[in-house]
């Protein structure tokens, strides 16, 4: 039905961007740890923002990706559509998992806790538990087409449900002020810091990039299988 | 017209059947009652006092038992083959979502009702206006997460492990009126004036408008056959 050649390209395409990301994942290590100057308050502990904010932010898009891709499905009923939701859910998962583990990490020396449950921090571990609910689900169902039209109308709803988690657990920090040590306007970056900054942002895209287009490569190989 | 008419008759029959019984109904009412009991004992007496954690306790328990009754929705339509007939009847998807969704909420409001009173004896709640203002609070929190568990049943129930997919999806979904519920809740029971709650129950108010209107949206993308 499909040509065997585009999910082949796909896995190719994947595997490349993922190595280039892989290597570019090495010199960001080499540029955040040796050439960029430690924050002055927070020292060595703030290095770990070039790994933790754009993995929270790769994340995010990728949970937004699954909601628009998931709107077009249901339209155009085409199951590349759904494949490709599929791969983006689940590469945000990977990055969402970094995002989850960096940022308590961090959070104790600079925070002095662990967690905080501030609108991003919260918003982001609740679509994680989501989209692991939305994963569950897929693997709940065998037909194909109903997986994907029922996982679609998850991807819809949990993008939906975006601002009103944001804004309620907004409303709830105002509520409770938490001591925190960082200030919310925080001056403005200094350029070695934003340089390596936009360029962990690249590397997390390239990353995404890679690993969607091999995710996705596999999810169409395995429709042509089976 | 119809579809509101097809909807009601839905709904109607949904209600008739659960008359019948009232087990789903009295198991979901004692759930309820049961979380009450236990919230009470999960805290230290000297430490934290009944008060502060009321209006916690009124809003986890309400949520957990909306999960619970959505979750039996749709067994009753799949176990007999029902489902069948309710899509080869000449209505519209819409008309089934909007009969499911009148049924789901009546028997989340009635479980609501139920739990109001009894949590105002366990938690020694003054009478006061501001119960009737959190009768309202809950009321609008229910429209709009039925709405969400209306079309999170019809899927769960035709996947493996429904029982357990069903909470994990809905759950999410129930942060902001639970955490809103919360705030106002804990205002009206500290005597604060309505007006403090007015920017809350338009929240509630923006979550039932834009996910009943989704649940209208979608449903019928849960029951192609």
């Amino acid at each position: 039905m499909t040509d065997s050649h585009d999910s082949d390209r796909l896995i190719r395409v994947g595997k490349w961007l993922t190595g280039i990301g892989l290597v570019a994942m090495a010199g960001l290590y080499y540029l955040a740890l040796v050439v960029t100057p430690a924050e002055r308050w927070q020292g060595e502990a703030q290095k770990i923002l070039y790994i933790h904010a754009p993995a929270a932010l790769t994340a995010l898009a990728a949970f937004g990706i699954v909601g628009i891709v998931s709107l077009g499905y249901l339209f155009l009923k085409d199951p590349r559509l759904d494949a490709f939701a599929e791969a983006s859910a689940e590469v945000g998962l990977a990055f969402g998992a970094v995002m989850l583990t960096t940022g308590p990490m961090w959070g104790r020396p600079v925070w002095g806790s662990w967690w905080q449950w501030e609108p991003r921090l919260t918003l982001t571990l609740l679509l994680v538990l989501l989209f692991i609910g939305y994963r569950a689900l897929r693997t709940a169902i065998d037909d194909p087409e109903e997986r994907a039209r029922y996982s679609a109308v998850i991807g819809i709803m949990a993008l939906v449900l975006v601002p009103f988690v944001h804004l309620s657990v907004y409303l709830f920090r105002t509520i409770h002020p938490q001591p925190v040590i960082l200030k919310p306007s925080r001056p403005t970056l200094p350029w070695e810091m934003l340089r390596t900054f936009l360029f962990a942002m690249a590397v997390f895209a390239i990353q995404y990039a890679g690993f969607v287009a091999l995710r996705y490569g596999i999810g169409r190989r395995r429709a042509e299988a089976s | 017209m119809s579809v509101i008419r097809a909807g009601l008759a839905i709904a109607a029959k949904d209600v008739r059947v659960e008359l019948a019984s009232k087990t789903a109904l009295a198991t979901a009412i004692t759930f309820a009652a049961l979380v009450l009991v236990i919230f009470n004992f999960a805290r230290d007496p000297a430490e934290v006092k009944l008060e502060v954690l009321a209006p916690s306790v009124l809003w986890v328990t309400s949520a957990f038992a909306g999960v619970v009754a959505l979750n039996r929705s749709f067994t009753m339509e799949r176990e007999r083959g029902a489902i069948e007939g309710l899509l080869l009847a000449p209505v519209s998807r819409s008309a089934i979502y909007l009969g499911k969704y009148l049924a789901n909420l009546a028997f989340v409001l009635v479980v609501n009702a139920v739990l109001l009173p009894l949590f105002i004896v366990f938690f020694n709640v003054a009478p006061s206006s501001a119960l009737g203002w959190i009768a309202l609070l809950l009321g609008l929190a229910a429209a709009g997460y039925v709405a969400i568990g209306t079309v999170l049943a019809a899927m769960t129930v035709r996947t493996r492990f429904a029982d357990l997919m069903m909470p994990v999806l809905l759950l999410s979904f129930l942060i902001p009126p639970v955490l809103v519920g919360v705030l106002a809740t804990t205002r009206l029971l500290g005597g604060r004036p309505i007006s403090e709650i007015a920017g809350l129950v338009q929240i509630l108010v923006l979550y039932d408008v834009v996910f009943v209107t989704l649940g209208f949206l979608l449903f019928p993308a849960t029951m192609d056959e």
